[in-house]
């Protein structure tokens, strides 16, 4: 009965060769670590969003008048909605760390290196849209630091020369952020860019199924098959890493829990203590820092004194990122068999980034912004030390096979 | 990859440089459990600061079930205007007017206690010092040109600063100690006010923890048992 209606169904679309291809007979390496359970953490995240995020639309309202008040309706009125408002800002913090680990871990082992440079400029650009995602998310609960902490990012766009101004305008809507500003980052928020970032996802594991998953050891695994074609160090994704990441995503729900219902301010980083006022244009909090996983690239910004220099500097922290294949010129791809600069070049890049994440959250002074500056060239130094030195590295052998 | 981690742990105490340049705050000690402490803290701040402040997120009815009040007691003590149990507890003061009055208006406080912190609110109701230069004659230590009078005085006594910065209060109707626990039943009640859902939360946690423990062993064993034949 089940068969017949299987076989009904694979005439007419391929659906078992779909579930074949991407599932159940998937080879992947048998050595996924610690690191590879990011990805499919990052999927989780992604549809906690996207159901939280249409239960909060239900009871959210979308104007400078009712904003904060719905906020705060839907935390004391509506059933668990203070659940559903918890799970959507701590799983905004929670992607960006699950996020953040994931590309850490692509560049440790070499997996944005050729074949997958398609694979990681997908991932480049989920990464670029989902921080225009929470951009436009962080403006809606209509707080002091929603309102200044997008005053200030959008006035960024003034620097750039001739259509700086008029461009501005264009994005708020309006002279200042106001409830124009609000209606559209609203409609961005929930429909533009979830349907460009799930579209985005899915591109991204087309990429990565046509070409395979990469490994800790950096060796394609589809260059040693057996006689039925399978590769050796190979296992179907369906059942066994189906069942590791269970248990992956049932070790991050108790951190991603702990935080949700303990701490779910995070410290006021996931949710910044003036934005529990509502947003006041005759105001102008203190300190504006933006939230915690903006501010390396915001300590970039400021660390140039000029203030087009920064939002080029800017610009390039990222867009570097995006180039990051054609700069690693070496052909080993894992952090294990490649030379001991490559791997002192990666602690100090993570080593800037954190620094520079800190550096980003705390008032800037003239101390800081040299300390800001030596870690914006280091930041870059990265970048430019790889390039030279990936040519000719004094690599260690390769492994035909894969070690655990 | 563990030199990495080493390089990254070497790095925390740079992390950890204080912000600093802050006024000392005293431990408000707030216990969120004592329902007697918060019913008294809602008595103060609807006789002392609901005629100016509103707390206009949160609903009468709300903090009656929570604080475990009857509707009748709620209505006759602690309800001062034309409102409905189930409507937003606002005050009676038009804004304009409350503006054109103070200069300001006067913050909702709904949230206070999110926005600056428990220990704020209750080093801010101890704060208030004798300043004949201020328009209300006070001041107040944590909050430098304060705009509002010292509506507590009567309980307090007239505090007066002394040169070391110490605050001598005489001629209240509450000694010190009991000045203490009034100040830290209102500062209860406003962080009870600012997240009504605190206690609930928490309790929630325990079993969703406990849940996922047992969940996570599970997980781990159906692992330990489908990759046995792989190496």
């Amino acid at each position: 009965m089940v068969k017949n209606l299987i076989n009904w169904i694979d005439a007419r679309i391929p659906m078992t060769a779909t579930y074949n291809r991407h599932v159940g007979q998937y080879a992947t390496p048998t050595n996924f670590n610690f690191w590879y359970f990011f990805g499919s953490l990052a999927m989780l995240v992604l549809v906690n969003q996207l159901l939280t995020g249409i239960w909060l639309t239900m009871n959210y309202v979308p104007t400078a008048e009712g904003a904060f008040a719905s906020v705060e309706y839907i935390m004391r009125d509506v059933e668990y909605g203070w659940l559903l408002r918890y799970m959507h800002s701590t799983g905004a913090s929670a992607f960006f760390v699950v996020i953040y680990l994931h590309m850490f871990r692509g560049l440790i082992y070499g997996s944005y290196q050729k074949p997958r440079e398609l694979l990681w400029l997908f991932g480049m650009l989920i990464f670029l849209v989902l921080m225009a995602e929470a951009f436009m998310g962080y403006l809606l609960p209509w707080g002091q630091m929603s309102y200044w902490g997008a005053q200030v990012i959008i006035s960024l766009f003034g620097a750039i020369p001739v259509i700086g101004d008029d461009l501005t305008l264009w994005i708020r809507g309006d002279y200042v952020i106001s409830g124009a500003t609000l209606n559209r980052f609203f409609a961005l928020h929930v429909i533009a860019l979830p349907l460009v970032l799930v579209v985005l996802v899915f591109l991204h594991l087309i990429a990565l199924h046509e070409v395979g998953s990469n490994n800790p050891d950096g060796i394609e695994i589809k260059k040693n098959k057996d006689e039925n074609g399978w590769p050796v160090d190979g296992i179907p994704f369906h059942p066994y890493y189906t069942v590791k990441d269970i248990m992956g995503v049932a070790g991050f729900l108790i951190v991603f829990c702990y935080v949700l219902f303990f701490i779910p301010e995070g410290g006021g980083y996931f949710l910044e203590k003036p934005n529990f006022e509502a947003a006041n244009p005759m105001k102008t909090p203190e300190h504006i820092a933006p939230v915690w996983y903006f501010t390396p690239f915001y300590a970039i910004l400021r660390a140039v004194p000029d203030k087009l220099g920064g939002v080029i500097m800017m610009g390039l922290s990222i867009g570097v990122l995006f180039v990051l294949p054609w700069l690693d010129r070496c052909k080993v791809k894992s952090v294990r068999y490649r030379s001991t600069l490559h791997k002192l070049n990666i602690a100090q890049f993570a080593v800037s980034f954190i620094v520079l994440g800190y550096l980003g959250v705390v008032p800037a002074s003239p101390t800081l912004t040299i300390v800001a500056q030596v870690f914006t060239f280091t930041y870059f130094g990265f970048f430019v030390a790889l390039w030279v030195y990936s040519k000719n590295e004094k690599t260690k052998p390769v492994p035909a096979r894969l070690t655990h | 990859m563990k030199k990495l981690f080493i390089a990254l742990v070497a790095l925390l105490p740079t992390l950890a440089i204080a912000a600093g340049g802050h006024v000392h705050l005293e431990d408000a000690n707030v216990d969120l459990h004592d329902k007697a402490s918060l019913e008294r803290g809602l008595d103060m701040f609807q006789h002392y600061c609901s005629g100016c402040h509103s707390t206009q997120y949160q609903r009468y009815e709300r903090v009656a079930n929570d604080l475990g009040i009857s509707a009748d007691d709620m209505r006759s003590k602690y309800m001062f205007t034309d409102a409905k149990i189930g409507e937003l507890m606002q005050n009676a003061i038009p804004p304009k007017d409350a503006a054109k009055w103070f200069g300001a208006t006067p913050p909702d406080l709904t949230l206070v206690a999110r926005v600056r912190g428990e220990d704020w609110v209750y080093s801010y109701l101890k704060g208030f010092y004798k300043d004949p230069s201020r328009p209300f004659g006070v001041n107040n230590t944590v909050f430098p040109s304060v705009g509002m009078p010292h509506v507590l005085e009567e309980l307090q006594g007239t505090p007066v600063k002394q040169e070391d910065g110490t605050i001598v209060v005489s001629g209240g109707k509450l000694n010190a100690e009991e000045y203490d626990q009034a100040v830290r039943d209102i500062t209860g009640f406003l962080v009870y006010s600012a997240e009504p859902v605190k206690l609930e939360r928490q309790a929630l946690g325990w079993w969703v923890l406990g849940f996922l423990f047992i969940f996570f062993i599970v997980a781990y064993l159906l692992k330990k048992e489908y990759w046995k034949d792989v190496h």
